[in-house]
C-alpha cells in the first residue's frame, strides 16, 4: 500500500502528528499502532493532571487521549492497528505485520517517528543480588494494577523517584498495598514537584534521596532489599546499609526514546537523547523523516509531547505538499550547550527554513537554585530569564524570533546556559 | 510405588542427553527434577560455549568428552534445530611469561586431537579482532572452539526425549535413595520409584546422591561464576570467543559473542556455600568489569542488560566422573563443571551406552531423531514470515517487542511436549524477555498467554516455579 504521511506510533505524538497534517491539508495520513487501540501509554494512565495547557483543564490520561483519537476520528485519520512495524527502509518504505494483512509493505512520502519511549530496565542498573519474582518496572506495575486488575504485591520499595513511580507510590497505596520507601540514587528527584508533594507527601511514603538499592534477597519471590546511600561518585557508602523487608520492588530509573526502527533505517541518533537529531521542523537526518514526543526525547507533561508533534506533523505536511521548501544550500546553524545545559531539541537549524518564533526544548543536568537561563547568538546575549530553580525532572523552554537568527553571522552558534542570576 | 527402567535425577544438559540418548532403547525412562523446569540449574547460566577441548588435562575424562562433544555438536545442531556457531576461540597472553603458557596449550590440544590450533602474532590477533586490547602480545587459536545455546541446547535434547516415550516428572524432589536386592528405591516428595538403573546427574547436588549409595565419598562444591550480558547493539564487538591465559580457577574471565547476538562477559569464581546462592554480587560485577577490560580496548559497560550468577558443580576428585560407579547399576555423571555443556552431548551417549549393556536393552525401531525448534520469527526469512502468519494469524501478534517474539512463538513453546509452564520456561525456549527490557513491557502479555493456554488463573502464573508467583490477588483492607 501507500500513503502520504505515515506516522509510526498512535500515542499521543502520533494522534498530534496526524491531526495536524491532516489541518494542513494532507489527505492521505495514515497511523500504524501495534495495540488494539490507540491512545498508546496514557490508556494506562488513570490518574489525573493531563490537559492543562492544552484544554486548561485536568483530564485523567485515558480522556486526553479520547479528546484526541475523536479529533483524528472526525478528520478521518487512518489508522492500522494490532499492526507492527518490523523495518523502515532509508528510503521511506515500512515493512509491517498484522493478523489481518499478514506481512506488508507501506510506501510512504515521508515518516513522523512517534514510538515513544520505554523504562530503563534492571540489568540496565546492574544492581547485584537474586533474579526472584516481584522486581517490575514502574510501568508494568501500573498497567497490571490499572488495565489487567492485578496486584504486583502488597508491600512495596521503589528506586527511582521519576514521575512513573511517583504515580505508583499513590496507586500502590491506594490499591492497598505499603509502599514502604522510595529510594533516589541522585540528590534530587528526577520527577515533577507537584508529583513529589501528591503522590508522597500527601501519604506520608519517604523519599530517601542518594540511596539506591544495593542487595535484593529472596530466591523465588522478593524478600527484601538493602538501600544504601552513596557518595559523590554514585557508590555505596559501606556502613549506611538498611534492609526493607518487602515482596515488591518497582524500578523508576528514567525512560529511553525507542529508536531501533530508526537506527535500523539510518538516522542519526542523539548519544544524549537516544533520540533522533533533528533540525527546527523536527526533520531527522534522512529527509522527509519527521521526530516528536518521547521517541525525540523524553517529556515530562504529555501537553507539550502533543504540542511538539503538531508541529511534526505539520513540517510532514508542508514537505509533501510543497516538495521541498526554503533555499537550496541553505545556511545551518549549530545549537550548543552551554554550561547545565544537556541537550537541545532542535540540534540544528537551517536559516531559510525558520518560521516566525522557534521553539527549543532543553533539560539542565544539575539542580541549579537562583540562576538564570541565558541565550547566546554568536556572542550576543539575547535572552536572559531569571529562574528560582531548574532541575533535571522539569523540561525548559526557550523562544526565539526569527529575525534575531536571520541577524547571526556564518559560523556563529546558538548557545544556552544556565548561569549565575 | 511405580516401576521403571532407568530413572535419571537432574534435567540439566546432562540429564537431558542421556536421556534422549536412553529414548533410542526400548525402555521405562524416568527423568526427575525438584525444578519447574528443565535447565534450570547450571545448564541455564554458563558461558554458552561449545569448547575445543586444548585446556583440559591430557588423558582426563574432562578432555575426553570435551573433544568429543565438541565434534559431535554441529551435526546435533542440525538434527535437533538449535543455536551453534563455531566461531573460533582465542586465548590471549599479555606478557612474554605468557607465551610460554600459550605453548603448552597448543601442546595439550595437539594431544587432545584438536584440530587447527595455533599461535598469532600480536599483528595477526589484533587484526582478526580490532577490538581487543593493545597490551596482547600473543594468543592461541582454536578454530573449532564454538558458541551454542544452552537452553537450546537442553531443552532440544530433553523435547526429543520426551518425544520418543520419555516421561519427566518436574517439581519432584528425590528425598532419599536407597538398593534393595538388584532394584533402586528412590522416595520422592511426590512417589515412590523402583528402578533397575540410577542414573545420577544432579549437578551441584551430584555429590549428595553419590554418597547416599557409595562408600567413597565425593564432595561438590558450587563454584558461583557472575556474568553480565550485553545489548545486541555492543554484540559484535569480538567475533571470536576471547579467553585470557588460564589461572588456578577455571578458564579465567572469557568475552564472546553469544548465538543470539549479544556480548557476554563473565563469570568470576567463587566457591560458596549455599548450593542456591545465584546472587550477584558488586564484587563479582565489578571484577566481571575490571578482569574484561583487560582483554577489551573498551568494556561496553553503558550496554549491560542484565547479569546474572551460576554455579559450576565442582567436584573434590578434580574431573568428571562418568559411567557405573562401585554400586552395580548406579551411574554417573557427576562434577560436571566446564566444560560440561561441551560434553554433554558426548557424556550422554556413553552413559546410555553403558546402562543399556547392563539392563540388555534393545534399540528402538521407531526412533525420532530429528526435532523441529520454534519458528524464530524475528530471524525468519520475510517468505517464512508470511506463510506463518497466512496459517496462524498469532504469529504477526508480536508480544515481546526487544527480541520480535510472536504470540504464536509463545502458544507453541507452551504446546508443544515438554512445553512452558512458567515466565522463565517461556523466555529460554521464545526468548520473550531476554531483550534490552528484560520483559518489562512483555511479561504482562506472557502471563495472559500461560494462564489461557494452561488453563488456569493469571495469579498461579511463576517466574521459576512454586513460590515465584508473578501476581497476587487484591488484599481487601
Amino acid at each position: 500500500m501507500k500513503t502520504k504521511i505515515a506516522i509510526i506510533g498512535g500515542g499521543p505524538a502520533g494522534l498530534a502528528a496526524a491531526i495536524a497534517a491532516k489541518d494542513a491539508g494532507v489527505e492521505d495520513v495514515l497511523v500504524i499502532e501495534r495495540d488494539k487501540v490507540l491512545g498508546g501509554i496514557l490508556n494506562q494512565c488513570i490518574h489525573n493532571g493531563f490537559g492543562l495547557h492544552t484544554f486548561k483543564e485536568e483530564l485523567t490520561g485515558p480522556e486526553y487521549a479520547s479528546r484526541f483519537i475523536e479529533m483524528a476520528k472526525e478528520r478521518n485519520v487512518e489508522t492500522l492497528l494490532n499492526t507492527i512495524v518490523i523495518d523502515i527502509s532509508s528510503d521511506k518504505v515500512i515493512t509491517a505485520m498484522s493478523a489481518d494483512k499478514g506481512l506488508f509493505t507501506i510506501e510512504a512520502e515521508s515518516i513522523v517517528l512517534a514510538m515513544g519511549c520505554r523504562e530503563r530496565p534492571r540489568g540496565a542498573l546492574n544492581t547485584p543480588g537474586y533474579r526472584p519474582a516481584g522486581i517490575y518496572s514502574a510501568g508494568t506495575a501500573q498497567r497490571f494494577v490499572n488495565i489487567e486488575g492485578k496486584m504486583p504485591g502488597h508491600e512495596v520499595v521503589i528506586l527511582g523517584s521519576g514521575d512513573i513511580g511517583l504515580i505508583m507510590a499513590r496507586r500502590m497505596t491506594l490499591e492497598g498495598a505499603k509502599v514502604k520507601a522510595v529510594a533516589e540514587l541522585m540528590p534530587y528527584s528526577g520527577g515533577l514537584k507537584r508529583n513529589i508533594v501528591q503522590c508522597l507527601d500527601d501519604f506520608g511514603i519517604p523519599l530517601k534521596l542518594s540511596t539506591t538499592v544495593v542487595d535484593i534477597a529472596g530466591k523465588d519471590r522478593v524478600e527484601s532489599v538493602t538501600l544504601a546511600k552513596v557518595d559523590e561518585k554514585m557508590q555505596p557508602i559501606p556502613g549506611t546499609e538498611e534492609v526493607i523487608k518487602c515482596d515488591t520492588l518497582l524500578l523508576s530509573c528514567g525512560l529511553l526514546p525507542e529508536n531501533e526502527l530508526s537506527s535500523q533505517m539510518g538516522v542519526d541518533l542523539s548519544p544524549i537523547t537516544s533520540g533522533p537529531r533533528v533540525n527546527e521542523s523536527l526533520e531527522t537526518s534522512i529527509e522527509g523523516v519527521y521526530a516528536a514526543g518521547n521517541v525525540l526525547h523524553v517529556h515530562d507533561l504529555v501537553d507539550y509531547v502533543s504540542k511538539e508533534a503538531s508541529e511534526a506533523g505539520r513540517h510532514a505536511a508542508m514537505y509533501v505538499l510543497g516538495g521541498k521548501i526554503g533555499p537550496e544550500n541553505d545556511e545551518t546553524i549549530n545549537l550548543e550547550t552551554g554550561n547545565g545545559v544537556r541537550y537541545t531539541v532542535p540540534c540544528t537549524v537551517r536559516k531559510g527554513h525558520v518560521e516566525d518564533l522557534l521553539t527549543v526544548r532543553f533539560r539542565v543536568g544539575n539542580v541549579y537554585k537562583n540562576c538564570a537561563i541565558v541565550v547566546y547568538l554568536g556572542e550576543r546575549e539575547i535572552m536572559r530569564r531569571k529562574k528560582q530553580i531548574c532541575a533535571p525532572g522539569e523540561m525548559e523552554q526557550v523562544i526565539l524570533k526569527k529575525a534575531d537568527i536571520l541577524a547571526m553571522k556564518a559560523g556563529e552558534t546558538i548557545k544556552i546556559a544556565i548561569e549565575e542570576a | 510405588m511405580i516401576d521403571v527402567d532407568v530413572l535419571v535425577i537432574g534435567a540439566g544438559v546432562t540429564g537431558s542427553s542421556i536421556a534422549r540418548e536412553l529414548s533410542r532403547y526400548e525402555a521405562r525412562v524416568l527423568v526427575v527434577d525438584k525444578a519447574s523446569d528443565v535447565c534450570e540449574g547450571t545448564s541455564k547460566a554458563n558461558s554458552g560455549i561449545a569448547h575445543s577441548g586444548f585446556d583440559a588435562k591430557p588423558g582426563t575424562n574432562k578432555a575426553k568428552y570435551n573433544v568429543l562433544g565438541s565434534k559431535m555438536m554441529k551435526a546435533l545442531s542440525e538434527e535437533l534445530d538449535f543455536s551453534y556457531r563455531q566461531n573460533g576461540s582465542l586465548v590471549l597472553a599479555f606478557d612474554k611469561d605468557d607465551i610460554g603458557k600459550l605453548e603448552e596449550l597448543k601442546e595439550r590440544g595437539e594431544e587432545n586431537g584438536v584440530e587447527g590450533v595455533v599461535i598469532l602474532s600480536r599483528e595477526e590477533v589484533l587484526k582478526m579482532e580490532p577490538a581487543l586490547s593493545d597490551n596482547v602480545v600473543a594468543a592461541l587459536y582454536a578454530p573449532t572452539g564454538g558458541i551454542v545455546c544452552p537452553f537450546g541446547l537442553t531443552i532440544a535434547m530433553a523435547e526429543n526425549a520426551a518425544v520418543n516415550g520419555v516421561e519427566f516428572s518436574l517439581d519432584t524432589e528425590v528425598i532419599q535413595i536407597s538398593k534393595k536386592d538388584s532394584m533402586f528405591e528412590v522416595k520422592t516428595n511426590k512417589e515412590t520409584y523402583m528402578a533397575k538403573a540410577l542414573v545420577n546427574a544432579a549437578g551441584v547436588y551430584a555429590d549428595k546422591f553419590h554418597n547416599m549409595l557409595c562408600d567413597d565419598k565425593i564432595k561438590i562444591t558450587a563454584r558461583k561464576g557472575e556474568y553480565c550480558l550485553y545489548d545486541k547493539k555492543v554484540g559484535s564487538t569480538v567475533n571470536a570467543t576471547i579467553f585470557q591465559v588460564p589461572g588456578a580457577y577455571g578458564k579465567g574471565i572469557l568475552v564472546t559473542p553469544t548465538v543470539h547476538g549479544n556480548l557476554l562477559i563473565g563469570p568470576t569464581a567463587d566457591d560458596i556455600e549455599d548450593k542456591e546462592g545465584v546472587n550477584t554480587t558488586a564484587a563479582g560485577l565489578s571484577k566481571v568489569t575490571s578482569t574484561g577490560a583487560l582483554s577489551l580496548k573498551s568494556v561496553p559497560s553503558k550496554s549491560v542488560i542484565t547479569s546474572f550468577a551460576g554455579l559450576r558443580a565442582h567436584c573434590d576428585k578434580g574431573d568428571f566422573i562418568v559411567g557405573e560407579s562401585s554400586v552395580e547399576g548406579f551411574f554417573e555423571a557427576a562434577g560436571i563443571e566446564s566444560p560440561g555443556l561441551t560434553a554433554a552431548p558426548a557424556i550422554g551417549a556413553e552413559i546410555a551406552n553403558q546402562v543399556s549393556k547392563k539392563l540388555g536393552l534393545k534399540a528402538k525401531e521407531n526412533f525420532v531423531s530429528r526435532r523441529k525448534n520454534i519458528v524464530n520469527m524475528a530471524t525468519a526469512s520475510n517468505e517464512v514470515k508470511k506463510e506463518m502468519i497466512e496459517k496462524n494469524p498469532l504469529y504477526a501478534n508480536v508480544i515481546c517487542r526487544c527480541e520480535l517474539v510472536t504470540e504464536g512463538e509463545i502458544v507453541d513453546s507452551i504446546n508443544r511436549p515438554l512445553g512452558a509452564r512458567t515466565l522463565d520456561g517461556v523466555k529460554r525456549r521464545t526468548r520473550a524477555g531476554m531483550g534490552r527490557c528484560q520483559a518489562g513491557f512483555c511479561s504482562p502479555k506472557t502471563v495472559e498467554i500461560l494462564a489461557r493456554e494452561l488453563g488456569v488463573s493469571e495469579t498461579t502464573i511463576t517466574k521459576h516455579g512454586e513460590g515465584s508467583e508473578f501476581l497476587s490477588e487484591h488484599k481487601s483492607n
